[in-house]
């Protein structure tokens, strides 16, 4: 990352000459970036912490400064729908990743088979990416609902045992979602997971071939174990569209049958805004940041801080 | 790159005007509302000419989408200063975090002056309260529990009697069932499951028991009997409804009647204007029913909120905009258009179709005119209570126990 960086600095230190200017140079940098710091400062820190102050508040409509404790905390465990939301982010989440990971990475394998047209392929697997969650769950909500979609083609060409009905049943109307999801986001880990397939050194498929491993073998252990990076950044890019998942069950289901698709981002926005409820919805929004937070930090301390040397 | 600067310049005068425009000049009112489709738009057209011809000049501000989209920007809006100078809510608790942080201006001097309370209905009079002091204008009055029927379905399945009781009711769906048609045209989003369970807890469990849910919040109301047999009524429905309910919007449900394809709808009046916008004549080619059991009018409306504000003019047209929405005319002109009824009962409805006509012989006796759970119960109790009962019409292995226990416990916590 600070190759470039240092490349540019060390052309620009020749030019300017004495290290009195690289280091004025550095202040104008800070002053530069002070605005910047700023809105970080006031657009994350201090937003973060005016929500979980305002989770311990009696706000409804409007945000007002009346503590009531926990209160608000004690009624979102209460309340069935938050208890479903969390519930089905949890299921949604682990199908979605692994469904993904495996898709994308399947996609990009064969891909990397030097086949042909392999550009018009990727541009079709990525496609979906493109277009808009809305699009997306309108598309699977047409296709799936069953006096419109494919259970209706399939009848009316004689098919009457045929049943694609999924998105009208309240327990299995979720995994409409999982496979829209997942119809949606595996084309980019197959571009990502493709560009770490490319950074495989040949010399590594010529020695395995040398020693007759078959090509599955290689992929499994292998080719997997040197993928670990790519693994890991399209894992957490997808764990990101887990915890903000909204828009695809707004189009897709509406968070229905009844309430059986609910998550916890439609849950906040709609008390927020539809509901007029913002001490609860905060206090929602404070229970996901801190989730994030205890699944982010183990994994943030193990892929960045562990391997820092210590100079035993 | 200046022409750029200058046309940003021009554009930022431009929405500081149209936003600030109250002060510009006399009655020049800028009204932030959401009514934006069709016919809704044509209602305000005729409002906004009543003001215009009585010496204002309406800035419109529509928000597509609905209130839960528009309500907030609103919202926003009165506390970053920089408020409309009318703003649309519906009738009832959604103003009063609003009125009870000193936003909205009383009305209370406008409202003796126009005799306001010997107009409105008491019902009304009072929604608009908080805390002793009026805040709203109301504009309209709609029906929520009317039961829309098709009229060739109920002929075709033999069906030749507006079904009066649910077990009448029941019958005349097994006919249509048997006929091979689609009995209950159910749009399963939870607002109008909702509207659906209301209909049937105001008709079947009688104004008494509605009163007590929905008014006092009466837990020991939630788990009698009587409200069990609602739940169960309504969860026998279930059993008429086809597979593509989930999710379907309301004006699809009614597409299915205006086809023939299904018998009945639970839909508030709005519904009327697609019947109309489909040639169809109100008890002609179809009809409506407020029950089956207990007749009574769910009354539910907009109402107009006016924000403090410092400037004298504008204070002036906002004078002059409540003085519209109250007087006859701005009331005909709106509703005529709307599909509501206006608040004012003293107006020549004459000109109302036959549905209409249908909800204002029940308007006219004060015990058959409920408030609307919006009107009576904050927000936030009536849409968490949403969410129950479409999880309990979509779990079958919910029994109306175990609704009733929850919907108490809902009740409870939200207290």
């Amino acid at each position: 990352m600070s190759t470039p960086q240092t490349a540019a600095g060390t052309i620009a230190g020749t030019v300017a000459g004495t290290a009195a200017t690289r280091k004025k140079r550095h202040l104008s940098a800070y002053v530069a970036l002070f605005p910047a710091f700023i809105i970080v400062l006031l657009a994350y820190v201090v937003t973060v912490v005016w929500n979980i102050w305002i989770s311990f508040t009696d706000s409804k409509v409007l945000p007002v400064n009346i503590f009531v404790g926990t209160k608000q905390y004690e009624r979102l465990f209460t309340t069935a729908r938050w208890l479903l939301s969390l519930q089905n982010v949890v299921v949604f989440g682990i199908l979605f990743i692994a469904g993904c990971l495996i898709l994308g990475f399947l996609l990009a394998v064969a891909l990397d088979q030097k086949v042909r047209f392999e550009n018009t392929f990727r541009t079709i697997f990525l496609y979906p990416f493109a277009m808009s969650f809305i699009v997306t769950g309108l598309v699977w909500q047409w296709i799936m609902n069953p006096t419109l979609g494919l259970q209706r083609v399939a009848d009316s060409i004689g098919f009457t045992w045929f049943r694609f009905d999924w998105i009208v049943q309240s327990d299995l109307a979720l995994y409409v979602i999982v496979l829209a999801g997942i119809w949606q986001s595996s084309g980019l880990v197959m571009a990502i997971m493709l560009a770490g397939l490319r950074g495989v050194d040949r010399e590594l498929w010529k020695a395995t071939r040398i020693d007759g491993i078959p090509t599955w073998r290689v992929y499994l252990h292998i080719v997997i174990p040197i993928l670990r990076p790519t693994i890991i950044t399209a894992s957490v890019l997808l764990a990101i569209a887990v915890v903000r998942v909204y828009e695809l069950v707004l189009a897709t289901t509406g968070g229905g049958p009844g309430i059986s698709t609910e998550v916890p981002g439609k849950f906040i926005m709609d008390y927020l805004f539809g509901r007029g409820n913002i001490g609860l919805a905060t206090s929602a929004s404070t229970v996901m940041f801190i989730t994030v937070v205890i699944l982010v930090t183990p994994w943030l301390y193990y892929e960045y801080f562990r391997d820092k040397p210590r100079g035993n | 790159m200046r022409g750029l600067l200058m046309a940003l310049v021009g554009a930022t005068a431009l929405i500081a005007l149209g936003v600030t425009g109250a002060q510009a000049e006399g009655k020049r009112a800028e009204v932030l509302h959401w009514w934006t489709s069709g016919g809704e738009a044509a209602a305000v057209r005729e409002l906004a000419n009543t003001f215009n011809a009585a010496g204002g000049q309406w800035v419109d501000t529509a928000i597509a989408g609905s209130g839960s989209t528009a309500r907030p920007i609103g919202i926003n809006r009165i506390i970053g200063g920089n408020p409309p100078t009318a703003m649309q809510f519906n009738t009832g608790t959604q103003m009063n975090d609003l009125a009870q942080q000193g936003l909205l201006r009383p009305l209370d001097d406008l409202a003796k002056e126009q005799d306001w309370k010997s107009v409105l209905t008491p019902a009304f009079y009072n929604a608009i309260q908080f805390q002793g002091h009026i805040y709203g204008a109301p504009i309209n009055d709609h029906g929520q529990n009317w039961l829309f029927y098709s009229k060739p379905v109920f002929a075709k399945a033999g069906v030749t009697e507006e079904p009066k009781t649910w077990d009448e009711m029941f019958a005349a769906l097994d006919k249509i069932k048997a006929a091979g048609l689609i009995p209950v045209a159910v749009g399963g989003q939870p607002w109008q499951l909702q509207l659906m369970f209301n209909a049937i807890l105001l008709g079947e469990g009688g104004k008494e028991l509605y009163a007590k849910v929905w008014k006092d919040l009466d837990t020991d109301a939630v788990k009698s009997d009587k409200f069990k047999h609602v739940a169960e009524v309504f969860a026998k429905l279930r059993n008429y409804q086809d597979p593509g309910s989930p999710n379907r919007d309301w004006n699809v449900a009614t597409g299915m009647l205006i086809d023939g394809k299904a018998g009945i709808q639970f839909m508030g009046d709005w519904a009327k204007g697609e019947f109309i916008h489909a040639n169809m004549v109100a008890d002609k080619d179809f009809g409506c029913i407020l029950g089956p059991g207990e007749s009574n009018f769910m009354m539910g409306g907009d109402i107009f909120v006016f924000p403090v504000l410092k400037d004298k003019a504008a204070t002036d047209a906002q004078t002059l905009l409540a003085t519209v929405i109250m007087s006859k005319e701005g009331q005909l002109a709106f509703n005529s258009k709307k599909g509501s009824v206006p608040v004012r009962l003293d107006v020549d409805n004459s000109k109302l179709d036959a549905c209409a006509q249908k909800g204002l012989t029940a308007l006219k006796d004060q015990s058959r005119q409920i408030l609307a759970p919006d009107v009576l119960t904050p927000q936030d109790i009536v849409q968490t209570e949403q969410d129950l009962v479409a999880q309990y019409w979509t779990t079958p292995s919910m029994t109306a126990d175990q609704f009733a226990e929850q919907f108490a416990k809902v009740i409870e916590q939200a207290k």
